[in-house]
């Protein structure tokens, strides 16, 4: 009999995250495929010295970025604006606008949050390879930019490249449209992004879906994530009024 | 590098540059069209010129965008706008989405620029006095895209140049622009010889008044042509 992965409450699926963790959060950035319920589950369980792991961070807040106009958007900076983070690693922390200032900026600008800004292909590539077993890679990307400071680089046919290395962590907070109770999960539209690959790369990864199916519930042909790297899921409330 | 200069004639506006920098896009390409004056590009194909659009968020084929109020978070694109929902378009993550970019499958992207030097240096994603910037996909689009397009204002406040010997701010990616559309001018990039070469001025410039507001020496093979 496969074990129940369904958790009630968003509370519950992440009450035993402890301080010092590190916990990458997916979707793109906006509300599409972001973890929002679960994010603010994190925020209300208070713990702290959290490294961040995302992409577009934390600039829909005071940009509007991928949030319909007619809602406040809530993004990962919420984890700076409540002390919890020390640390972000994205590629995306800040908007171009300083006015208002974002609340990774201000955590950065007070000294109270590390931001280590990667290129987005090499984000992706690098949590691709912590969960595909590839210690380090070799990628064109960043070289003769500050991204290569102090890195390995080798040439192959004539081309330098940079030596990156994977990117686990301790938690995924990952959005999904829905979930069989075995944890095969299935995407919709651009909510992809950065889901399947942090799905992966985790010790403990924590689904946020719309809707939880039987078996056979999600065609086979469609599923976007495999349930062996699913730990918990939790349903949102029929009518959620946030995307 | 130059103040106090008088314009001879006024500088096309934004909408302007992109409709003539989307005159260099080539019918059936992969297009990755970053924010600002690159995404405008769209609104002025010339007639018959059909593109593939790509975002980093994982969409391919995506066209206009939904009507205010009707955005589907679901469809987003990389600038943070919902696109709309047309037949022929298609979805994946961002490990096949960068496999896309990183593979050198994009056809072309348009950059804006902070700084783009002499040798084709792009600089785009960080002012040094503010000291944190955003890369996103900006480094993997410089650095893999077959060709490089920058769309952007020929200079700053004060008629401080963008286009330099050498970037001063942080590189996005060294050695990989191919052309600059701006308000006042379209140069090529030899970037063998490292040669700007002035293809085209705005209507009412010169090659001396493009010169005089360009920190880098121009070059010119036989006729400037007229931007239009």
């Amino acid at each position: 009999m496969p074990v129940n992965k369904t958790f009630n409450s968003f509370a519950d699926a992440v009450a035993d995250i402890p301080p010092g963790s590190s916990i990458m959060i997916g979707g793109f950035g906006g509300a599409g495929g972001q973890p929002t319920r679960l994010m603010l589950a994190l925020r209300d369980l208070g713990v702290g010295d959290l490294t961040i792991i995302g992409n577009v961070a934390g600039i829909s807040k005071t940009t509007g970025y991928g949030w319909p106009d007619d809602l406040e958007p809530i993004d990962q900076g919420m984890f700076f604006e409540s002390g919890q983070a020390t640390k972000i690693i994205c590629s995306f922390p800040v908007p171009s606008t300083t006015n208002p200032l974002s609340e990774i900026e201000k955590a950065w600008r007070e000294d109270r949050a590390e931001v280590d800004i990667v290129p987005q292909g090499t984000l992706i590539e690098r949590i691709r390879s912590a969960g595909a077993g590839i210690p380090a890679f070799y990628t064109p990307t960043g070289v003769g930019t500050p991204t290569a400071e102090g890195r390995e680089t080798r040439e192959f046919e004539g081309r330098t490249y940079l030596l990156e290395h994977a990117l686990h962590a301790d938690y995924a907070l990952i959005r999904a449209q829905k979930a069989d109770t075995r944890g095969n999960l299935q995407y919709i539209g651009t909510s992809r992004a950065f889901n399947p690959a942090m799905a992966t790369a985790a010790k403990v990864t924590i689904v946020e879906v719309d809707e939880i199916v039987e078996p056979g519930g999600i065609d086979a042909e469609r599923v976007g994530t495999l349930s062996t790297y699913v730990d918990r899921i939790v349903q949102r409330e029929a009518g959620d009024p946030l995307p | 590098m130059t103040q106090n200069l008088i314009d001879p004639a006024p500088r096309l506006d934004r909408a302007a540059i992109a409709k003539r920098a989307a005159r260099d896009l080539v019918d059936g390409s992969t297009v990755n069209l970053g924010i600002g004056i690159p995404a405008l590009c769209a609104d002025f194909l010339p007639a018959g010129v059909e593109l593939r659009y790509h975002a980093e968020n994982g969409v391919l084929g995506f066209e206009d965008l939904a009507p205010p109020g009707e955005g589907d978070p679901n469809l987003m694109d990389a600038g943070g706008k919902f696109p709309r929902h047309v037949p022929g378009m298609a979805f994946f993550d961002s490990v096949e989405s960068f496999n896309l970019i990183r593979g050198g499958h994009i056809d072309v992207t348009v950059l804006g620029a902070l700084q783009v030097s002499r040798n084709g240096d792009l600089a785009n994603w960080m002012i040094p006095k503010r000291g944190i910037g955003s890369i996103g996909g900006a480094m993997d689009l410089a650095a893999n895209a077959r060709r490089v397009l920058i769309a952007m204002e020929h200079t700053v406040r004060g008629d401080i140049s963008k286009i330099v010997n050498e970037c001063t701010f942080p590189l996005t990616a060294p050695a990989c622009v191919d052309e600059i559309v701006t308000d006042i001018a379209v140069i090529e990039i030899d970037r063998a010889r490292g040669r700007l070469v002035l293809k085209e001025v705005a209507p009412g410039w010169s090659f001396d008044d493009v010169q005089a507001r360009t920190e880098a020496e121009l070059d010119a093979d036989g006729t400037v042509g007229l931007m239009a």
